[in-house]
Order: C-alpha cells, then structure tokens, then sequence
C-alpha cells in the first residue's frame, strides 16, 4: 500500500482533495462542488478518494474558507489560510514563480514571492466582479458550457469593451452590446479581457508582477482570462496541470512539514465519512449581540463550538 | 439632566468618571453590540462611515434609557469627524428626540467657544471642582492603557494566551469601580502581578507589529473585530500607535502642558512621503509605520473606516513606504461587517508571511 499526505480545500464553491507522496508529487486528486453543504462535500470527497485509491494516510491538511469546520472533522494536522496553502502550492509545482494570480469561486487574490517566500499579498475586498460565480452565471445566461465559454473567446476577431468594475454594469453593458448584434466570440473576450484589467487595477494594484506567473484557481480553466493575462502582461502564464486544486495541494505540503514536527498523525481515519455530522445552532440571549452559537456534532457528541463574540461558549 | 456621550473602546469608564465628579448625572450608553450597529446603519446616511453610524446608535440606546444631554467632540481639517455633531443632532431631531448636544471643538484658538459650551454644561462651578475630578478622570484614563499595553505585551509569551482577555477584563473592572486615585492605582498593580503569576513560554521570541491607523477603529474592538486579541492569540506582539491618554495630551492639553514632542517627530519621519495635515490620523498613519520600520518592527496593519478619506490617502502612501523601508503593510477597511472569516485569513495570511520573512517560529496554539 502506498503512504502519503492528504490535502483537503473546502471553499465557497468547491471541495477539492490532493493527495501527494513524500516526493510532493500529486497522487491523486478531486474536484467536487460544494453546493453549500461543505461537511456532506467533505464526507462524499472522502469516500470517492477512497474508491480512487488505496493509500494510507500519514499527515492531513486542511484550508479555504470552512477550514476549521473540515480540520474538526477529518481530525487534520494543519489548518491553514488558503493565501498560504496557494503560495505554498505555486513554488511547490514550479520552482522560482515569483507571481501567482489566483481567482476562485468568490474571491480573487495575487500573491507575490521573492526567492521562494511570500513577501506581499493582497485579495478582493469590496466586491467579487470577475470572480468564477460570475463568469459561471454570465456562462448560463448565454446557455454555453463553463468548460467551453474560454476557449470561445479564443476565437474572436475584435473584442468589444465592456466595463469591468462592477459585475452589475458588466452584465448590462454585455447585455447592450449582445443588442447591437455583436458576435458571442467578441464579447466573451471581451468580457474576459475587463476582468483581467479589473483584476489588475483591483486586487494586482501597485505590485510588482515579475515572471515566472502561476495562474490557478477554478478559473485558470478559462483559457480566454489566461491570454488576456498574457496580453496585459506581455509575459507567459503558465497555468499549473492541478490549477483547481493548488490550495489543497499546498495543505497537502503543510501537513507533511507540520507532521514532521509532530511525529504522528491526528487524522481520524476514512470512517468519518460514515459518521453522521450534523450541526445545531442557537442564538444566545446573554447580551444584545445576539451571537449564534453552532455547534458540530459527531453522533451525539458535540465535538467543535463557535459563532461566539465571548468565552461563554467556549468549552465544549 | 442626565448626560451621555458615545463609545470609544475604553473611553467611557474614566468620561463616566469624570463627569460624575463634575455633578452630573450620567447615563451610559449599553455596550456597543450588534443592535446598536444596527440602530446606527438603518438611521445614518449610507454613505457616512462606521463612527458616525455607531455614534448614532449609541445615542439612540442612551435616549431611549432616559439621557436628555448629549456630549460630542468636534473636529476641524477634512476629516467629516468636524461635522458628525450637527449631522447626529439633525438625524435625532427627525427622529423625534428632545435633547440638548453639546460639541466642544479643540480649543486651539477657539476659548470662548470652548469656556461657552463647559459654561452651558456644567453652570457655575469651582476651578478647584473640575481640577479634582480632571485628575480623577484623568488617572483612570492612564490606568486603562497601561492594562491595555500591559496586555498586549504579556499575551504572545503566555502558554495559555486566552488568559490575557480575561485578566485584562478584570482590569477594566477594577478600574471603573475605584472609588479615588490611589485605588485605581492598585488596580494595575493588581493586574501587574495576575500577569506575571502565568506561565510563560520559554526562549520564545515573538513578531512585533505596530497597528497604526484612524482613531476610532483602532481603539473601538467592535469595530476592528478584537485585532489585538486576534493577533496576540496568534504569538504576535503588538503595539498600537494610538492611546487615549496620550492621544488627549497631544491634542487637549493646554498650551504649555500640551507635549508636542512625540507628534512633531512623527510628523517629521512622514515628511519625505507626506508633508502636510490631510485630516484625521492620516499624517500620523505615514509617520507612524516609518517609526515602526525604524524600531525594526516585523509588519504594520493599517486600518481605516471604509470611505475614509484620511487613511485612503495614507492606504496610497503606504506601499511606497513598505517598499523602501522593507516593511510589510497590511490594509484592512473596517466596515459593518460582523462575520471575520475573511478578517482572519488575512491576518493569518499576514503573520505567515511575517514569520517566513523572518524566519522565526511563530508558535500557533
């Protein structure tokens, strides 16, 4: 039986698992959605990863945006930011990147490394524009598959403008120009062009972008945002084979150093995902914060709390 | 008359005293929680930033509990701070509130102004009354940042750091309940020794950041979503740039009590990025991370109400002065927002970055 580190990525619209040997050579890798019920998304990854393959588990990590929920769950060694595990992912997968643009479901970040450490970073505050729920949303308004809408733009002969700072103006100014009888190829590369120059002035703003550049995330899929990357920047963007799972993998990385600290493993094993989770809340009355309390439960047992803005909650 | 005054971290408990020393009667408004944001958001114009709004929220709980005197600061330069007194006053009035506001501007200049409104509040009233009960006020004001700094520099060495809240909670109570001077002093002391009786970890040597930024979110932790806490949880040392008690000499003081020195010197490290006052802390913001650069400090958070101009023009600066200086900066808006899954990530994101850059293991309980 083959031995490696599992790296688990619980965000907004997706659920990936990475498994890496001690080479940090992906193994295996699953890319599921989350339709909003990350624990069911964790216990189903699970189980498919264990079809996949026959593997023992020596360290386990968990990142993205329901990290801790995924950490209580699979009994994880590391729990870690999703900036971090990306960055780790990029210099993992190549060697000396110095940029790496990542845009997922709902949120979009650059980060940029010098010599191998992340030395500045920055991701999308105020809105989510150009993020893949959009472009999955435009995608459906103009009934094309997701996996084709990029290549689409490829073909276009003369892309049109669109306005990119705002999802809501970029849809009407889509919509017009879609009126006036402009081709789809034009303003689906169009369309792709606004969001990289959104991207750029937004989340990109004031940093040095340097190559090698790593571009990864759901939406590294689109090869019509990678060339317009590439035109913006005037240099090659190299998209990774497992862009859509780079944060599990770099979580993957980090449960093998934290393990090497550790000597042993917390990872609770496959059975989890027979287990029955299920979570409960209540809105505590104690002060006017009204906080709501949620509680994790394994069976009976109530094994993780939070929601609180004050300690009285805190022990389980 | 039954005086109130808006929140502002700690604020309240050495106001609350002082006012009471002066004869009046005072009614503070609840803590600030999510009904006083939400109060503050569904009756403020949009576009004004978090302060006012929680202002106005505290106003609305402290009418509501009986006050009919609301005591408010001015401002002057282009920070909106200069205007949220006559903005609130109107905003309660539509309402339908019967109250009195009273707004002291800086006295720069401005005595009589100044002398009026103190007149308006308090009456005839003995110099000896208000030096005494200054000095009340004011040795309570001091006593809260030194349990405040007290904490932040205790918190990243302990073994168990969610202690460090619970100690210094018990601080703040101490101290709002000292009836004199000398009884507040032992509160720190007090304090002082509930900190060195913990445990600490051994040869640990923790990141030092300096948070700099606009007043109000860096000393209200509902606003900044508890960064001290969050960040001294994580083993991070930090400092914070604004205390109140230095903040009112800087600025009340008078003439020849007022300590310049402090502020001229930060004013004169911001000089080769920014050379002039651009409202609210702005200024300060740039000089600031400059001195933290040179204290060799690991990082600089930066916070600022979301739309605010000052610390917009400071966010701008920033990137230059991180890059010369070769200290990471991180910008953070404050707004309504009450969920900090994001919040942490950056922080998180940030201490990561810190420590790599440093090489130093930072220790993550």
């Amino acid at each position: 039986m083959k031995a490696g580190y599992m790296g688990i990525d619980v965000g907004s619209v997706s659920t990936n698992i990475a498994i890496i040997d001690e080479d940090k050579d992906v193994l295996e890798s699953l890319y599921l959605r989350t339709n909003g019920q990350p624990i069911r998304a964790i216990q189903e990854g699970l189980m498919r990863i264990q079809e996949l393959i026959d593997i023992k588990i020596l360290g386990v990590g968990t990142t993205g945006s329901a990290r801790n929920l995924a950490g209580v769950i699979v009994g994880a060694d590391v729990i870690k930011n999703e900036i971090t595990a990306h960055a780790v992912a990029a210099s993992t997968v190549v060697k000396g990147v110095q940029t790496v643009l990542e845009i997922g479901g709902q949120d979009s970040k650059i980060i940029i490394l010098r010599d191998g450490i992340v030395i500045d970073f920055a991701m999308n505050t105020v809105c989510a524009a150009g993020t893949g729920s959009f472009l999955d949303q435009q995608a459906s308004r103009l009934d094309i598959p997701i996996e084709e809408f990029g290549s689409l733009a490829l073909g276009a002969n003369s892309p049109v403008r669109i306005a990119g700072r705002c999802s809501v103006f970029a849809e009407s100014d889509m919509i017009h120009k879609q009126q006036l009888g402009h081709n789809l190829e034009d303003i689906i590369a169009g369309l792709c062009q606004a969001l990289v120059r959104n991207y750029l002035n937004n989340v990109g703003k004031g940093k040095e972008i340097l190559g090698p550049v790593v571009f990864q995330g759901g939406v590294a899929a689109n090869q019509g945002i990678k060339a317009a990357f590439e035109e913006e920047l005037g240099v090659e963007v190299i998209v990774p084979e497992y862009h859509n799972v780079m944060g599990a993998i770099g979580s993957a990385v980090l449960a093998q150093s934290a393990v090497k600290k550790k000597k042993s493993t917390s990872f609770k094993g496959f059975d989890t995902s027979s287990f029955d989770y299920h979570v409960s809340s209540f809105e505590c009355n104690s002060c006017p914060n009204h906080c709501e309390i949620i509680n994790i439960h394994q069976e009976d047992e109530i094994i993780a709390r939070w929601g609180s803005k004050c300690p009285k909650w805190e022990a389980v | 008359m039954k005086v109130t005054f808006p929140h502002m971290g700690t604020m309240s408990i050495a106001v609350k005293t002082l006012l009471i020393e002066l004869g009046l009667e005072v009614v503070l408004p609840p803590p600030i929680t999510q009904k006083t944001l939400d109060l503050g958001v569904k009756n403020s114009p949009e576009f004004a930033c978090l302060p006012l709004k929680l202002n106005i929220g505290n106003y609305i709980e402290a009418l509501e509990t009986g006050a009919d005197m609301i005591i408010m600061g001015g401002g002057i330069g282009p920070c909106r701070f200069g205007y949220y007194g006559e903005v609130q006053k109107d905003i309660l009035r539509d309402l339908g509130y019967d109250f009195n506001m009273v707004i002291f501007e800086p006295p720069q200049g401005h005595w009589r102004e100044f002398y009026k409104s103190l007149k308006l509040l308090l009456g005839n009233i003995s110099w000896t009354k208000v030096y005494t009960a200054w000095k009340k006020g004011w040795a309570k004001a001091q006593a809260l940042d030194q349990i405040s700094r007290l904490t932040n520099q205790s918190r990243p060495y302990l073994v168990k750091r969610k202690e460090a809240t619970k100690i210094y909670k018990r601080g703040l109570k101490l101290i709002d309940q000292a009836q004199n001077i000398s009884e507040t002093e032992a509160a720190i002391k007090r304090i002082r020794t509930d900190f060195d009786s913990l445990e600490r970890i051994e040869d640990f040597q923790p990141l030092k950041v300096g948070l700099v930024g606009e007043i109000y979110v860096i000393l209200e932790p509902f606003t900044n979503l508890h960064i001290e806490e969050k960040l001294g949880e994580l083993g991070v040392l930090v400092d914070r740039s604004i205390y109140l008690s230095e903040w009112i000499e800087e600025h009340l003081y008078l003439g020849i009590f007022r300590d310049n020195k402090h502020r001229n010197h930060i004013q004169e490290l911001a000089s080769p990025y920014l050379n002039h006052f651009v409202g609210g802390h702005g200024l300060e913001s740039v000089g600031e991370t400059v001195m933290y650069a040179k204290e060799s400090f690991d990082g600089v958070v930066h916070l600022g109400p979301f739309t605010c101009m000052p610390e917009i023009i400071a966010q701008s600066i920033l990137p230059t002065v991180s890059k010369d200086l070769d200290i990471p900066v991180l910008s953070l808006s404050l707004d309504e927002h009450t969920g900090d899954a994001g919040y942490i990530t950056r922080l998180e994101a940030f201490v990561d970055l810190l420590a790599r850059k440093e090489e130093k293991e930072e220790l993550i309980v």
